[in-house]
């Protein structure tokens, strides 16, 4: 099994790495068995992390029905395993690759790009038909999908056409003939099926990636992706290579642990890919550029702020030492292979303290995987910190231990708090 | 009318320790378990969320965590000759209800039983002759042996991540370990925890007086540690919150922390909380488990069939649900004769409170931060002159210093006002206590059985327990406390008072809560309910696993030993048991 999606693979690198488009490779693979394609299909859905959206909580696997929040309104995933009425088994392999590629389902119907064919699109005919392949072997279950939630004018899905018109381009990957083989190879999984800029490139009013600020940290749901760009700070610039495959294989290095949304990536997708694939990735992601962000504030410091700051800065060490250190350690520095550091973390100092703040007032629980079983987890601290002290205790992370990013400021946690709290209590 | 379910191969009746090592034991052996427990379902986060679970009146006087008198109970007696009533409060002893079982709200002090503590009679009448053991002394052999079970303390040991030093590997003797203590073929997975002020004071004085003190061992992690299972587990911060509260921190080994993560991810195992099982159900045979009854939160009964039953609730537990399901011959003190309820036993325990001249910060603790003696326990010293039976560790344990019941005054301290808070000023953090821990032995009239006017929520008899400290315990326990002053005493204190446990056992202040007995273990079914591998003589597909088949009690937690149990009978199942099912010792 290993060796025929690594044989596979190799083929598609190979077609990248000559500079042709991916066309050779369907060719190469009805060469494979049939029970080959599924694998591969198999492993393809696992890359795309399919099952995130489309398996709703205690719901059965691939039948949709998952809320997915929006700025613009819910939406809700889609069914699909091969039920003929509600799912997708009268879709043809042509019908399922325009979906793919062009967010066009059959009969004209434009999907949302919360479904991201936007990335997707850069996958190559022959991967599509492995995943529909796969898809067409599942237990059909008969669910009907559920209507949007969306209001006018983004309800009518025509409205998508002009959007398409003016964010979508669509295209099988192109291979840079500059780079190496895996270069491209880990370009094709995170740009493609790995849709890691869904989250990780910043949005636009309209909901679409800002294609010239790539991987350079995203906003949603509450959270923010950090960047997956060269930045030292608030990036990967800091990461080797072993660790971002470890993380992505385990759910956590020596840097960070995945937590939140990025921990179901961890569980359902990434701990599922080979080394090979993950290396890839690495090799992609550790040539991404340092972006050229706002310098951060200044870091408040005791010794050079005013007497405001240094005061704000004591508070904040006095609850992290009350709350925080005995797991994350007085230094900062965490437990190597237990509890994240948060000296040189690149979610504490992102340019936006979405994520800490979200963090502390919920608790999280770190990514459940077969190397990482346990899932430790952080407890909620909103029941006990209100938004003054937390806006504190966020600030004296953000500039402790050599960290640099801007202060905390209370109206922020009381805006996440709104909303974060509210979604706990639901 | 009970509803039927769907048959599983393994059902496990209770879901603590011994629960939580078969289930995944069994699983991996490719078997469908499910756990049915009492209780709610519990976890670290949010259930013993740090900063929150250290809330001393919340858990420990409260009880947040343990089980309710008022759902089940038992009733109480110290003699035949009274009348016992049912315990409206919990006293004496703690047991839990809940996910991860007792397990949760332990201090985690982990120790081996002596090879010799296994052959409790035939050692002791070997070396001091068969007069030495009173008539109605009913101590007898276990039926395995330290070394069928020195591999299975072993992957206990390494399940849970044991901080310690070994003082015994394969034989040589090691420095700075418990030179008693049976041989182990390896050291312990971690490191002994940093010590406290307090354990450096009795080291010293033990020394003084001619012991060999030991750091004690802890199911505390010194440092990170994952499991033999994947399970990840932090280092333990000294926070002072073990015994009678859950970990925050992963640091305490509990079902949640070492099994949990990999067991209830399995496909084949299913955990049913809120689940109570009122029977073990036989066909018309009798000797051959059905399955067990249960009645669920709704108050409906519902009927699970199984291949395989096995009782893995509390001790006692255990043994009513035996004596309620009519399994073996219940034990009749009149007679002698009868064997379910039989050698319940408890432990003696006492305390030396020393008021020294340091700060100690007894504050930073760990349930099982101690340092101990083991000179005076199980049969480590001649009994010959002392003419007794018994012994036990001397321990100064820092466990915390939570300010509602963990704090020692000098006896002529005032009781309340303003002179009650300068001694507690003055001897809050200089005073430490050094506890012994005696072993109990079983006897006649020391039993449990139903009782015939108490009943329970759903109307069955509630269980009885007839116990009283015999004056061997007495003897014992009062060698021991001396032994305490004795090292009290090199620590030239301030003041120091010694509390000696005696009269008559009584159950309403806490002491401990290692009971055991009552469903032993043996190799001859007229002397026990299940055989060495804790597999019912009667009902070959039904087992029984925990302290209650400790056919007395040793001076030692039983923790250890009562993991190692579970690990034999699991082995024994899986490499006998599944490929032959049937009786694996003939009676």
């Amino acid at each position: 099994m290993m060796t025929n999606r690594s044989r596979t693979y190799a083929a598609v690198a190979l077609a990248l790495a000559a500079g042709s488009l991916c066309a050779v490779a369907p060719r190469l693979l009805a060469r494979e068995s049939s029970h080959a394609e599924i694998e591969r299909g198999r492993y393809l859905v696992a890359a795309g992390d399919c099952a995130a959206c489309h398996t709703d909580e205690g719901g059965q696997a691939f039948a949709g029905g998952r809320a997915i929040p929006t700025p613009f309104g819910t939406i809700y995933s889609t069914n699909i395993t091969p039920d003929p009425e509600t799912g997708l088994g009268k879709w043809t392999s042509d019908d399922f690759y325009r979906a793919m590629h062009e967010g066009i389902a059959p009969g004209g119907r434009h999907l949302y790009p919360a479904f991201p064919y936007p990335w997707y699109t850069k996958l190559t005919r022959a991967d599509d038909d492995a995943i529909k392949r796969y898809l067409d072997t599942l237990k059909p279950v008969r669910e009907d999908n559920k209507p949007t939630r969306l209001p006018w004018p983004f309800s009518v899905r025509e409205v998508m056409a002009g959007w398409n018109t003016l964010y979508f381009k669509e295209g099988t990957f192109r291979s840079n003939p500059q780079k190496s083989a895996e270069w491209n190879l880990g370009a094709y999984l995170v740009e493609g099926l790995g849709h890691c800029g869904a989250c990780h490139t910043p949005k636009n009013f309209a909901g679409a990636p800002k294609r010239d600020q790539a991987f350079q940290g995203g906003y949603g749901e509450n959270w923010y992706a950090t960047s997956l760009g060269g930045d030292l700070r608030d990036g990967l610039g800091s990461w080797s290579m072993q660790d971002i495959v470890q993380y992505l294989k385990t759910g956590a290095n020596a840097r960070a642990a995945a937590f939140g949304p990025m921990a179901e990536v961890v569980h359902d997708s990434t701990q599922h890919l080979d080394d090979k694939d993950l290396h890839a990735m690495a090799v992609y992601l550790k040539d991404l550029p340092p972006h050229e962000s706002p310098p951060a504030k200044p870091a408040m410091t005791a010794g050079n702020g005013s007497k405001e700051d240094a005061d704000r800065l004591a508070r904040g060490r006095g609850i992290y030492l009350d709350d925080c250190a005995a797991c994350h350690m007085e230094n900062g520095e965490g437990i190597a292979g237990v509890f994240p550091p948060l000296k040189g973390n690149a979610v504490v100092q992102a340019k936006d303290p979405e994520t800490v703040v979200h963090v502390i007032l919920s608790g999280q629980k770190t990514a459940v995987t077969h190397d990482n079983p346990t899932g430790l987890a952080m407890p909620a601290f909103d029941w006990k910190l209100g938004n003054d002290e937390i806006a504190d205790l966020a600030t004296y992370l953000r500039s402790a231990w050599g960290n640099t990013a801007g202060a905390v400021s209370r109206d922020k946690v009381a805006d996440t708090r709104s909303t974060v709290v509210a979604a706990r209590t639901k | 009318m009970a509803t039927r379910l769907p048959p599983v191969d393994v059902v496990l009746v209770g879901f603590g320790w011994t629960a939580s090592i078969l289930g995944q034991e069994l699983t991996d052996a490719g078997l469908h378990v499910l756990a049915l427990e009492r209780g709610a379902f519990r976890d670290t986060v949010p259930d013993f969320a740090t900063t929150r679970i250290q809330d001393e009146l919340r858990y420990a006087v409260r009880n947040e965590l343990f089980e309710e008198p008022e759902r089940e109970t038992l009733t109480f007696r110290n003699s035949s000759d009274q009348t016992a009533l049912p315990m409206r409060h919990l006293g004496s002893f703690k047991p839990a209800s809940g996910a991860g079982g007792a397990g949760v709200h332990w201090n985690g002090q982990n120790w081996r039983f002596l090879p010799t503590d296994f052959l409790q009679r035939s050692h002791i009448e070997q070396r001091y002759g068969k007069g030495f053991i009173p008539a109605d002394m009913t101590i007898q052999d276990w039926g395995v042996t330290y070394d069928d079970l020195e591999p299975f303390y072993d992957k206990f040991e390494y399940l849970c991540g044991i901080s310690g030093q070994a003082g015994n590997i394969n034989g040589a003797i090691q420095p700075g370990g418990n030179p008693f203590e049976g041989p182990r073929k390896r050291g312990f997975p971690l490191p002994p925890l940093k010590r406290s002020y307090g354990t450096v004071l009795f080291d010293k004085a033990a020394k003084e007086v001619g012991y060999k003190p030991f750091p004690c061992p802890a199911a505390n992690t010194s440092k990170p540690y994952r499991n033999i299972y994947g399970a990840q587990m932090g280092q333990c911060t000294f926070c002072g919150y073990c015994e009678w509260f859950g970990c925050g921190n992963y640091s305490k080994s509990s079902p949640q922390t070492t099994v949990f993560p990999v067991l209830l991810r399995k496909d084949n195992f299913e955990l049913r909380t809120h689940a109570d099982v009122t029977r073990v159900l036989r066909d018309a045979s009798g000797r051959r488990a059905t399955g067990v009854l249960y009645v669920d939160a709704q108050g409906r009964e519902f009927e699970q069939p199984a291949d395989l039953v096995i009782l893995t609730a509390f001790a006692q537990h255990n043994v009513h649900l035996l004596l309620l399901s009519g399994i073996g011959k219940p034990y009749d003190p009149k007679t002698g004769q009868g064997v379910v309820g039989r050698n319940y036993a408890y432990q003696i325990t006492s305390s030396v409170d020393v008021f020294v001249n340091d700060i100690v910060n007894p504050f930073m603790g760990a349930g099982a931060l101690g340092q101990a003696i083991d000179e005076f326990n199980g049969d480590n010293f001649d009994h010959g002159p002392e003419k007794f039976i018994g012994g036990g560790y001397v321990a100064l344990w820092t466990t915390g210093g939570r300010p509602i019941l963990q704090h020692h005054l000098p006896k002529d301290a005032p009781k309340w006002g303003s002179g009650w808070k300068k001694a507690m000023a003055d001897n809050y953090l200089r005073t430490v206590s050094i506890a012994t821990h005696g072993s109990v032995m079983s006897y006649r009239d020391a039993y449990l059985d139903l009782d015939p006017t108490y009943r329970d929520v759903y109307g069955s008899p509630l269980i009885r327990l007839t116990f009283d400290f015999h004056d061997n315990e007495h003897r014992m326990s009062k060698f021991l406390t001396d032994k305490a002053a004795l090292i009290a005493k090199a620590m030239k204190p301030r003041a120091m008072h010694v509390n000696q446990r005696e009269g008559h056992y009584t159950i309403v202040p806490y002491q401990t809560t290692h009971n055991t007995g009552g469903a032993i273990m043996g190799t001859d079914p007229r002397t026990s309910v299940v055989n060495r591998y804790l597999q019912s003589w009667d009902v070959p597909n039904l087992f029984v696993v925990g302290s209650c088949a400790f056919p007395q009690n040793a001076g030692y937690n039983p923790t250890g030993t009562v993991g190692a149990l579970t690990y034999w009978a699991a082995h024994a199942i899986r490499t006998q048991y599944l490929k032959k099912p049937g009786p694996l010792m003939s009676a």
